[in-house]
């Protein structure tokens, strides 16, 4: 075999690795959808779709919308779905605000007890979230916070982490000369921060942004520990109770899944660039 | 500027902290009744049966993810960073997707998954090395499960890391070694390893950070509990019990202590053996 065969041999063994784990990674999805379109009896029949005499051999006939009705009218999946949204969108504004504010504080404005705020800081992005479970279940409970959206949105919009990220971002694309340009022309502190050091800090604005809101829409333990009544439960509480009481009813918990994990697949689609920057950002840095 | 951050940040983060400690060291009958108990929380957890068998639980899981999964995620990066691919943006993306799901909700995926008789899993395997459709994954074979569903869910995301880190690789250096009779496998130990030694580390580090917290995934699996035999019992879900289900929240506190205490260790370890390995280098 000469050395042209053989790497057309390897580049071919190449493709074929990436299309076999390529396909083996849609699998699950793929599944996902034929469930939620699926009878009970289908569910074990075939391992995607019910095979019949429909187009490409597919008893098309035998996919139907049970699954969706069902979670519609008997689950709070509509109210899921709203708490989610609002609990997202709301924790991910307030974090990237406050993060980005302290972030900047700390690295470039001088101020007593700047070294020993940036320390805490450095500290806390290692406390594994768990310790904090039982004492913040009962500072909400002292505080009168359980049961409410504040109880969930106040602690998360706080984290150390986007300090810390933001406190690199502002270091290495913050120029002080232009912060003393902006003071020399008679600039307000914050004003420089939203109108000098904010759109330079853009990328990671926009990458902390969504890493927060896909955190807080998947979170599960938080609003298990802090919410009570079944009205307020977000998605994952919602979906995750399906399995309790709908033991059996495949199609609708595949649809519940489908219709939670949907709207953050398609907004992230659109984002990929901003998130995958930002998700690597902590680790090419730091 | 800093100041709204830090009154969040001393409510929610460092007054919890505080009270974690004088938690630990109480017996509690929900949030609001409590006695001083000094050392004896951690006392009972040294010969606690069930947070025994969580930390084997969670100890085998962590080992399983991080030695099958890394070098998964390395070689699949290693594959794409090679410029004779074809697609490549596809493959990443395909690869990386399932990060995106969540693990309240892969754990709804998989539980249906793994079913006997029902599942994708079983019924794959059947058809393909003709595996038994009972094969009971979730009622035996928990922690394979286990590592399989976030096999699934995670290769990406570390894969991702890998490549970043892929291009801090001098493709001078590479040129260099291939000319000098170097081949692949010396290739990526002498001139891969040692650039994307840092950001390697700090993957190994996040992944068993991450896979020591393993929560979501058996509780959801496992229909809000440890499963039969508790063999699907974790850490953070023992704590979880024994803090919401029975209300000893001083209980909860010290086994999240032990936790915090094993994991900050290993960050101490990993930041002291990579920066020992800069100074070498």
């Amino acid at each position: 075999m000469n050395q042209r065969t053989s790497q057309l041999v390897s580049r071919l063994l190449m493709h074929g690795i990436l299309i076999v784990m390529a396909i083996a990674f849609l699998l699950p999805f793929a599944w996902l959808v034929a469930t939620s379109f699926k009878t009970n009896e289908d569910v074990g029949g075939s391992v995607l779709l019910p095979m019949g005499d429909g187009l490409f051999g597919v008893a098309w006939d035998r996919l139907n919308l049970d699954g969706y009705r069902k979670l519609f009218n008997e689950s709070p999946i509509v109210s899921g779905l709203l708490a989610s949204t609002f609990l997202a969108s709301v924790t991910a504004v307030s974090a990237t605000l406050l993060s980005s504010m302290a972030g900047y504080a700390l690295a470039k404005l001088n101020f007593k007890g700047r070294s020993l705020a940036t320390n805490l800081v450095l500290g806390a992005v290692i406390i594994p979230g768990p310790l904090l479970l039982a004492p913040g279940f009962v500072i909400l409970h002292q505080m009168g916070l359980l049961d409410s959206y504040w109880g969930l949105v106040l602690p998360a919009a706080a984290p150390a982490f986007g300090v810390f990220l933001f406190r690199q971002a502002a270091m290495s694309s913050v120029p002080d000369t232009l912060i003393e340009a902006a003071r020399i022309d008679g600039c307000g502190e914050f004003r420089i921060f939203l109108t000098v050091a904010l759109p330079l800090l853009r990328p990671m604005v926009g990458a902390f942004m969504l890493i927060t809101f896909l955190g807080v829409w998947t979170n599960y333990i938080g609003p298990q520990v802090v919410l009570q009544s079944p009205g307020k439960f977000p998605l994952a509480v919602v979906v995750a109770q399906l399995r309790g009481t709908y033991y059996q009813e495949y199609a609708m918990m595949m649809a519940g899944t489908l219709v939670s994990v949907l709207p953050v697949l398609v907004l992230f689609l659109l984002l990929q660039r901003e998130f995958i920057s930002g998700l690597t950002s902590g680790a090419v840095k730091g | 500027m800093l100041a709204p951050w830090l009154l969040l940040f001393a409510v929610f983060t460092m007054w919890p902290l505080a009270m974690a400690g004088k938690l630990a060291g109480s017996q509690t009958f929900g949030p609001g009744a409590s006695t001083g108990v000094g050392f004896a929380n951690f006392r009972d957890l040294a010969e606690d049966p069930l947070f025994l068998l969580a930390c084997k639980n969670t100890v085998l899981y962590t080992l399983g993810s991080v030695f099958i999964q890394l070098p998964l995620a390395l070689g699949l990066a290693l594959l794409l960073n090679r410029p004779d691919i074809r697609a490549r943006a596809w493959f990443r993306l395909i690869i990386f997707s399932p990060a995106l799901v969540g693990a309240a909700f892969s754990s709804m995926m998989f539980a249906v998954i793994l079913e006997k008789r029902t599942g994708l899993m079983n019924l794959l395997l059947n058809r393909l090395v003709g595996l038994d459709v009972n094969f009971p994954w979730l009622e035996r074979h928990i922690l394979p499960a286990l590592i399989i569903a976030s096999l699934w869910q995670w290769t990406g995301f570390n894969m991702v890391y890998f490549l970043a880190a892929l291009q801090n690789v001098r493709q001078d250096l590479l040129e260099a070694a291939r000319l000098d009779g170097a081949g692949p496998i010396r290739r990526f130990w002498l001139v891969i390893m040692p650039a994307i030694r840092p950001v390697a580390g700090f993957v190994v580090l996040l992944s068993i950070i991450g896979s020591m917290q393993l929560f979501e995934l058996p509780y959801i699996m496992l229909s809000s509990s440890g499963g039969p035999e508790n063999r699907g019992l974790t850490i953070v879900m023992y704590l979880f019990q024994m803090g919401f289900e029975s209300g000893n929240l001083g209980y909860a506190s010290a086994i999240g202590w032990v936790l915090a205490v094993v994991l900050i260790g290993l960050a101490v370890v990993q930041r002291k053996v990579s920066g020992d390995s800069e100074a070498g280098a």
